[in-house]
């Protein structure tokens, strides 16, 4: 029974930062239809950012907001240098920009940081705290709760402000949103800095658990990916369903069955779940107008 | 020639088309009319395999097609055209037209790795015979251009060359002469009872009412995806109900 | 009436019969090998993703698992190397048969995910089967037997595949313009014109999938000889990613485009190489300036321009 309790904090602790990823593509997908393929460079970003701050000397309590803010100012440089340009490319277009985009991230932190890992102290020590006869580190605690705290936010942000829900509108028909006046040129840019504000706060409350490297986003993205996709690409709550589902499952897979195999769960379960709903859990069916 | 029978479509709880019944008779110019979102077009996806029906049934020269695949129906004679054009643009002119002797050519990948000479003969007279076919539909000038370079009218012949290129018995045009003026729109009609004079069978959704009238000899009415009537030009003109469904647009 | 033979492919012929004399260095004509191998490669996604539109980044997979069939088969069961690169190339294609019909349903994005997924349960796979595969550290592959001739030396390795690679452009040109390429293409244009023209779109699909896995299958099993060393890595992120890349840059459907591309994504690295992290930022930027700018393309945007000029 312990074992069980602790093989779900653990992965509660990796679906927080799967479901924030993953809400981050479902923004930016929600905006332009694209799949952001450097959604995990942004958590690598976050973390990577927090690093460098704190080895110049600055306090963790200012480095943590400096690498969410130069995060986010990636973000805007990604729409407006690499996505705005393409202008009205096919989607298809637009993501292997992202994927481009992905690489030049990943290339330039490697050319600046080298391939070695970086280590972040956790916030609030290393000292595990017993609760039902299992371990749970204070560092799962803030993971949790800031990804928590976050949801509800965006879950406000959307509900109760005119930018939220202009880009609602623009989601559900991006022509009528501009007809009524919405700038959907704007809303792009906010789209690619929320997800960049989303994948750098997961980065940094993760960090000191992965550690940060130059190729960290790549399969924290793609898990991301895999939970939006799960949950049904573009709704919020699938996101978030999705990512602490992958998160779980992962973490059952590795403690009954092998921890080798562990990262393939993901792949394996999206396949099986895109066959028998190619909507994704909460996605509605699709129907092509002809 | 087709019999669709208690034909029906619904979009989650909304129906979309709603047990509609009419009959086309070989070599006829036959109009589906409607206001927008009659059901028009789903009807016309419906009957060529695009969607499947909730319920009801379609034959074809007798033969049950309902629920086939739309490249299963080429192959057994029916052809159509798009509302919203599907010219495929990362291609020429004519390959489009090209395509539609896909099924009358041998289309295996082998095949057309090795170009074998008697698939390459073929292939050149299947080349004559397209051009053949743009010179019919009026853009014969077009043979040596890239899809992406043609204007918005001649895609829309385009498209019915194409059509006329599987040698369909009958062809189902949606709406080929939205977006066009109204000297082209008379250039279209002369194209469809061309088309009809040459013993085709045509079915027609068209919201152009002097164009449907002209050139019809049965007209069906779709009014929020039921039938509302169905009969000759004269028979469907006088329909009271009809007249009422299209109040303030002048029916002459 | 067409010639028999290309203008345009005897050309090919004559670069790569003159370089190995223009260069007659050992470095060059190993980097024309490894571009050969990639550009037979490249051609065959081309089929999939240039001609037929269906965007894979798990390709390298195949690639991968080409190489391991003919190393497992060749090292741990004593197999001659043909026999195993013929068993490879039909295992390969039975499995991406068996893949391809559920993945090919899916569209856009969620195909991407789906290709993407591929490639990283054949990299887990090859990590973790460590008795067949050697694990993470790979494994020693023996030279290239064609009966009792083993293939030995650069040139006679480029030799080969300059060959192959020349069969390669010829049977994807001839595809290009015959009726089943038209239908692929069509794929692309719009699934659903081509399939009211007769095109059985699902068998089509499958069909372009499996060549395009077998492609890549004969020149991993190729590589794998030639390099004599066999990682995981093969099948990994960046060498499929490194694939889609020559298409995309090359020019997607343009069989010239695509091995251009090969020359460009292998042969450049080469030229700028040994600086770490550089390639990244190179393929990262190579990407997202050609799919800005020249959004079809190198080769397919300078014969427009070129066309254009003309008339």
């Amino acid at each position: 029974m312990s074992e069980l309790l602790q093989f779900v904090f653990s992965g509660l602790t990796t679906g927080s930062i799967y479901a924030l990823s993953a809400l981050g593509f479902a923004i930016i997908y929600n905006a332009s239809r694209v799949i952001n393929f450097a959604q995990g460079d942004f958590l690598m970003l976050g973390g990577m950012f927090t690093v460098a701050c704190t080895q110049l000397g600055v306090p963790l309590y200012l480095a943590i907001p400096l690498g969410v803010l130069a995060t986010v100012v990636a973000g805007a440089l990604l729409e407006r240098l690499a996505i705005a340009p393409a202008g009205n490319s096919n989607v298809v277009s637009l993501i292997i920009i992202t994927i481009g985009a992905s690489m030049f991230i990943e290339g330039v932190v490697q050319i600046l940081f080298g391939k070695n890992q970086h280590a972040v102290p956790s916030f609030s020590g290393e000292t595990a705290i017993p609760v039902g006869g299992a371990m749970l580190l204070p560092q799962s605690l803030w993971v949790i709760g800031v990804a928590a705290v976050i949801v509800v936010f965006v879950g406000c942000f959307f509900r109760f402000t005119m930018i939220g829900k202009a880009m609602l509108a623009m989601s559900a028909n991006r022509e009528a949103a501009q007809l009524v006046g919405i700038n959907t040129r704007m809303m792009l840019l906010v789209s690619f800095c929320m997800a960049a504000f989303l994948g750098a706060t997961a980065g940094i409350v993760a960090a000191p658990i992965t550690m940060v490297v130059y190729d960290l986003g790549q399969m924290l993205g793609l898990k991301g990916f895999v939970a939006a996709t799960l949950g049904g690409m573009g709704s919020g709550v699938g996101a978030i369903v999705g990512g602490l589902l992958v998160g779980l499952l992962e973490a059952f897979v590795a403690g009954y069955v092998s921890s080798a195999y562990k990262d393939a769960v993901p792949f394996v379960l999206i396949i099986i779940i895109l066959l028998v709903r190619p909507g994704g859990i909460f996605g509605a069916k699709s129907v092509d107008r002809v | 020639m087709l019999d669709i029978n208690n034909l029906s479509k619904s979009f989650g709880g909304v129906m979309a088309v709603d047990d509609v019944t009419f009959e086309v008779a070989s070599g006829t110019i036959h109009s589906v009319i409607g206001p927008n979102g009659a059901g028009k077009t789903t009807l016309f996806n419906l009957i060529t395999g695009v969607y499947t029906p909730t319920c009801g049934n379609v034959l074809f020269s007798g033969k049950d097609i309902t629920g086939m695949r739309p490249d299963q129906l080429a192959g057994l004679g029916m052809s159509r055209t798009f509302q919203n054009l599907r010219v495929c643009m990362n291609m020429s002119a004519c390959e489009n037209v090209m395509l539609g002797a896909h099924l009358r050519l041998n289309h295996g990948i082998l095949a057309g790795m090795a170009n074998l000479p008697a698939l390459a003969r073929r292939d050149a007279e299947c080349r004559d015979e397209a051009h053949g076919f743009m010179q019919f539909a009026g853009v014969g000038q077009y043979v040596d251009a890239h899809a992406s370079q043609m204007p918005f009218g001649a895609l829309k012949r385009l498209e019915i060359a194409r059509a006329l290129a599987t040698k369909p018995t009958i062809l189902l045009l949606d709406e080929p002469a939205a977006g066009l003026n109204h000297t082209e729109t008379g250039e279209i009609s002369e194209l469809i009872k061309k088309i009809a004079g040459s013993g085709l069978t045509v079915v027609l959704v068209e919201h152009d009412m002097k164009m449907v009238m002209n050139i019809s000899d049965f007209v069906t009415v779709l009014n929020y995806g039921t039938r509302l009537a169905s009969g000759t030009v004269a028979e469907v003109r006088q329909n009271p109900e009809v007249i009422s469904a299209y109040l303030g647009t002048s029916v002459q | 009436m067409k010639t028999f033979i290309r203008p345009s492919v005897l050309i090919v012929i004559f670069v790569l019969c003159m370089l190995p004399f223009a260069f007659p260095n050992a470095y060059i004509v190993d980097v024309a090998i490894r571009i050969c191998l990639a550009g037979i490669v490249a051609i065959g996604l081309n089929l999939l993703m240039g001609f037929a539109g269906q965007v894979s980044i798990g390709h390298a997979a195949f690639v991968a698992l080409g190489a391991y069939a003919s190393g497992v088969a060749t090292i741990r069961y004593g197999w001659s190397p043909l026999f195993a690169l013929a068993v490879g190339a039909v295992g390969v294609a039975v499995l991406a048969y068996l893949v391809a019909k559920p993945i090919l349903r899916l569209r856009d994005h969620t195909l991407t995910m789906a290709t993407l997924g591929l490639g990283i349960i054949v990299h887990m796979v090859l990590v973790n089967e460590v008795a067949w595969t050697g694990g993470p550290d790979g494994m020693a592959v023996g030279p290239m037997k064609i009966g009792d001739w083993v293939l030995k030396g650069e040139m006679s390795w480029y030799a080969l595949v300059a060959c192959l690679l020349v069969l390669a452009i010829v049977i994807s040109l001839n595809l290009f313009s015959s009726p089943a390429g038209r239908a692929l293409r069509a794929l692309h244009g719009s699934e659903v014109a081509a399939a009211v023209m007769g095109v059985n779109v699902p068998s089509f699909k499958v069909r372009v999938f499996v060549l395009s896995a077998v492609f890549a299958s004969i020149a991993g099993s190729l590589t794998a000889h030639y390099n004599s060393f066999i990682t995981p890595s093969l099948a990994g992120f960046m060498p499929s990613v490194e694939l889609a890349t020559m298409v995309v840059v090359g020019g997607m459907a343009s069989t010239f485009g695509v091995v251009l591309g090969a020359c460009l994504v292998v042969g450049l690295p080469q030229v700028f190489g040994g600086f770490e992290g550089f390639e990244m930022v190179f393929f990262g930027l190579a990407l997202m300036l050609t799919v800005i700018f020249m959004p079809k393309g190198i080769v397919p945007s300078f014969a427009q321009r070129f066309a254009k000029r003309k008339s």
